[in-house]
């Protein structure tokens, strides 16, 4: 007679439907998932070892390739947490600016993540949709910055270069077909019976134990924690535009796709009111010359500029002694870095609080109960980046 | 596998006198690298941000399709193209060659973005400097990541590569004598 | 524009002014080494016989509540003999909106109580710290290297650890 016992599924590393390289032991009984362990560190690199033997400038390219989908929000953690530990000022315009380009990251951020986690579930359109509109994102990226995912934009004290001009007309013009596309979505998934079927009641977490996984970002306000830092810490320009943060309480892969979506239109809000707002004025804080190059035709009239530009190009910025922890709601939750420095050049200890390993950790409590065919239902509706969560 | 002949690429050809007009004039070698090369079947292999811009070009902007490419295979034993597309690491080391043994000849490999090819800005202690220290290369794309538009570049070069395939070997191959054939300890 | 470095709910110089701070030194069962303040952050110190105390005082206390445990970390001081490595706990209150840095200084080898009763968070973050730098944390359910692979020999963040790693390629 056949002996009935509990199955171990390997998932991965090298699979379809997982969002890079991630390893899920899934144990089942039958169908029905028993427990998942997720087995990571295949994209393990080494930023935090690494960080510690650049200086603080050159370890802003590798906050880029953390989170390789948001890294307008990764680079601005980290500029925020170098901020705090200099003690230096941001001129107006370059707050604002700074603010436009991580909402845009948002938007970006939140686009492939639902394009993936319905491109998971079978949805193939949305994901084609969602590249589409990402494309608009990366060309007002690619004008203002140069790259086209990796920024590298900002700098201690402001950003490395103006907006062009036009850029407010250029993202004005996004921002109006932007909405009816969302609505096209919604047409699309919200009360459609299959992603209904698909989506609602699956993943479950509740709010004590989404509280006690430390659970942050829309994975967190789809189980009914109300907490944004952008409105309740408020940094760069967000304590000058009104915020509404969307919270659902149905604790399922369903709602935290709905805050999703509502964070995309509050975004869509949010650059509009930045765009009306926004000061003129210079685009880094040039007072600061021990840490900010100065401007190239200075360095070719005055001495000093001379001296500063050579000390920070060849040495690097030199903090004072401290350690700072500044964090900032990205688009998966809160990233953060905590800085500690001993006066060099070169960073002591830079540790990054990842957004999305934190929130991995939960699928062990989300997963039991659910069948094997809702597991990527689950995984897309966190929204994982394997970047962050191996560094 | 594919060797770059001295030999120029057959090309297609047509007649052009009226009583002939209908008629194709090829060789057989040209029409099978013509057919591999339009039809490659990539390998699911993104494992970092080159991943994303490599999604990117299939996407509706950087149409993969008008090459033929567009239909990627999860599974190795179907695919015949791998774009390692990000850091390899240690840890991912074995998988990536199980994965490329695991693919049926004749297949290709392209390094895109510079983790790929030299392990990029990651010279780590878990980083593996170079995708060809674990599989033969056919293509490096640069960049970090590469522009859609590289990587189409490199997929071109990849498809001029296949053009000068020689399928049929005129001359025997030299064998060493007391070769008796890849085993298990010595597969190559 | 002044730059208000402070975004959290506690605006003060004094760091013991800062209700945990305050609370842990009216605790006798908690004694705070020392305490500091930087660019509006306060951070106390605990010896390890203490720190799961202080911990479970702070978020069980209802007028501190810091429910969040947001980060697990470490840092490593090879100079200071005795007590080489720094375990640093950051904390925040969703409630009252406020933040605390609880560091305990380690000497090497020396074990520390994990907190993972407390918060589930906490289980990946110790394991990552166990497998960057080999810290023993007593009484956690899966202690072994994380996105390290399993047959890795040293811990990374080490002071002493090359950047490039033992092993040539």
């Amino acid at each position: 007679m056949a002996k009935q016992e509990i199955m171990t599924l390997n998932v991965g590393p090298h699979h379809p439907s997982t969002h890079g390289v991630l390893r899920l032991i899934v144990e089942l009984d039958g169908e029905r998932v028993v427990s998942i362990t997720p087995d990571i560190g295949y994209l393990h690199r080494g930023i935090e070892k690494l960080s510690e033997s650049k200086k603080f400038l050159q370890v802003l390219p590798l906050t880029d390739r953390m989170d390789y989908m948001s890294s307008g929000t990764n680079n601005l953690a980290y500029i925020l947490a170098v901020e705090k530990l200099l003690g230096i000022e941001v001129p107006p315009r370059a707050r604002f600016i700074r603010t436009i380009m991580a909402e845009i990251t948002r938007i970006n951020s939140h686009l492939l993540g639902i394009g993936s986690a319905a491109g998971d579930c079978g949805a193939v359109s949305m994901l084609l949709y969602s590249l589409r509109e990402r494309e608009g994102c990366l060309d007002l990226f690619d004008e203002t910055t140069g790259g086209r995912m990796m920024l590298t934009y900002y700098r201690p004290g402001g950003v490395a270069n103006d907006l062009l001009p036009g850029f407010e007309n250029r993202l004005k013009a996004f921002l109006d077909k932007f909405p009816k596309k969302l609505d096209e979505y919604d047409t699309l998934l919200k009360n459609n019976r299959i992603w209904l079927k698909r989506q609602v009641g699956i993943g479950y977490i509740s709010r004590e134990d989404a509280l006690s996984y430390g659970l942050t970002g829309p994975t967190a306000r789809g189980s009914g924690i109300d907490r944004d830092i952008r409105r309740d810490e408020p940094y760069e320009a967000y304590d000058e535009v009104e915020i509404n943060v969307p919270v659902y309480t149905d604790c399922d892969a369903y709602s935290r796709w709905r805050v999703r979506m509502d964070e995309m239109r509050e975004s869509v809000n949010i650059l509009r009111q930045l765009i009306a707002k926004i000061p003129d004025g210079p685009y880094i804080n040039h007072e600061a010359a021990k840490y900010v190059l100065p401007e190239k035709p200075r360095v070719k009239d005055s001495m000093e500029a001379l001296i500063h530009h050579f000390k920070l190009v060849v040495e690097g910025l030199a903090p004072p002694r401290g350690e700072v922890y500044s964090s900032i709601e990205g688009p998966k939750g809160e990233i953060g870095f905590y800085i500690v420095s001993d006066g060099t050049p070169h960073p002591y200890r830079m540790r990054v609080r990842p957004s999305c390993f934190v929130n991995l950790q939960a699928i062990q409590k989300m997963g039991p109960g659910n069948m094997m065919a809702d597991v990527p239902a689950i995984i897309g509706s966190i929204d994982i980046v394997l970047g962050e969560i191996d560094r | 596998m594919s060797t770059i002949g001295k030999n120029k690429p057959t090309r297609v050809y047509r007649k052009k006198k009226p009583q002939e007009a209908n008629i194709l004039l090829t060789t057989a070698s040209a029409i099978i690298n013509h057919s591999q090369r339009s039809s490659l079947m990539p390998l699911t292999f993104g494992l970092a941000c080159c991943a994303i811009e490599m999604i990117a070009t299939a996407g509706p902007r950087f149409d993969l399709s008008r090459f033929g490419w567009e239909a990627y295979r999860a599974t190795p034993r179907q695919a015949d193209l791998m774009i390692v597309a990000g850091t390899v690491t240690n840890k991912m080391a074995p998988v990536v060659k199980k994965l490329y043994d695991q693919m049926a000849e004749p297949k290709w490999v392209i390094a895109m973005g510079s983790c790929a090819i030299c392990g990029g800005v990651f010279q780590t202690y878990s980083v593996v400097p170079g995708v060809n220290h674990l599989i033969p290369v056919d293509v490096y794309v640069p960049g970090c990541p590469p522009r859609p538009e590289a990587l189409i570049h490199g997929f071109m070069t990849l498809q001029m590569k296949i053009d000068q395939k020689r399928n049929f070997s005129v001359s025997p191959v030299k064998v060493e004598p007391g070769f008796r054939g890849p085993t298990r300890k010595e597969p190559f | 524009m002044t730059v208000n470095w402070n975004r959290q709910n506690f605006s003060g110089e004094d760091p013991e002014q800062h209700p945990a701070v305050a609370a842990l030194r009216r605790n006798p069962g908690t004694p705070v080494k020392e305490v500091a303040i930087f660019r509006g952050e306060v951070s106390a110190v605990i010896s390890p016989e203490h720190s799961t105390e202080a911990l479970t005082l702070l978020r069980d206390d209802p007028a501190l509540a810091f429910d969040l445990l947001v980060d697990v970390t470490a840092v490593h001081w090879p100079e200071r003999e005795g007590a080489e490595f720094d375990v640093v706990y950051q904390l925040y209150s969703h409630g009252s909106r406020m933040r605390i840095k609880v560091k305990v200084p380690l000497a090497d080898g020396q074990e520390i109580r994990s907190v993972v009763p407390l918060w589930a968070t906490a289980g990946w973050l110790e394991r990552e710290v166990y497998d960057m730098f080999g810290i023993p944390f007593a009484g956690h359910p899966d202690q072994r290297r994380i996105v390290n692979p399993p047959n890795f020999e040293g811990h990374p963040l080490r002071k002493e650890f090359p950047v490039q790693g033992r092993v040539r390629w």
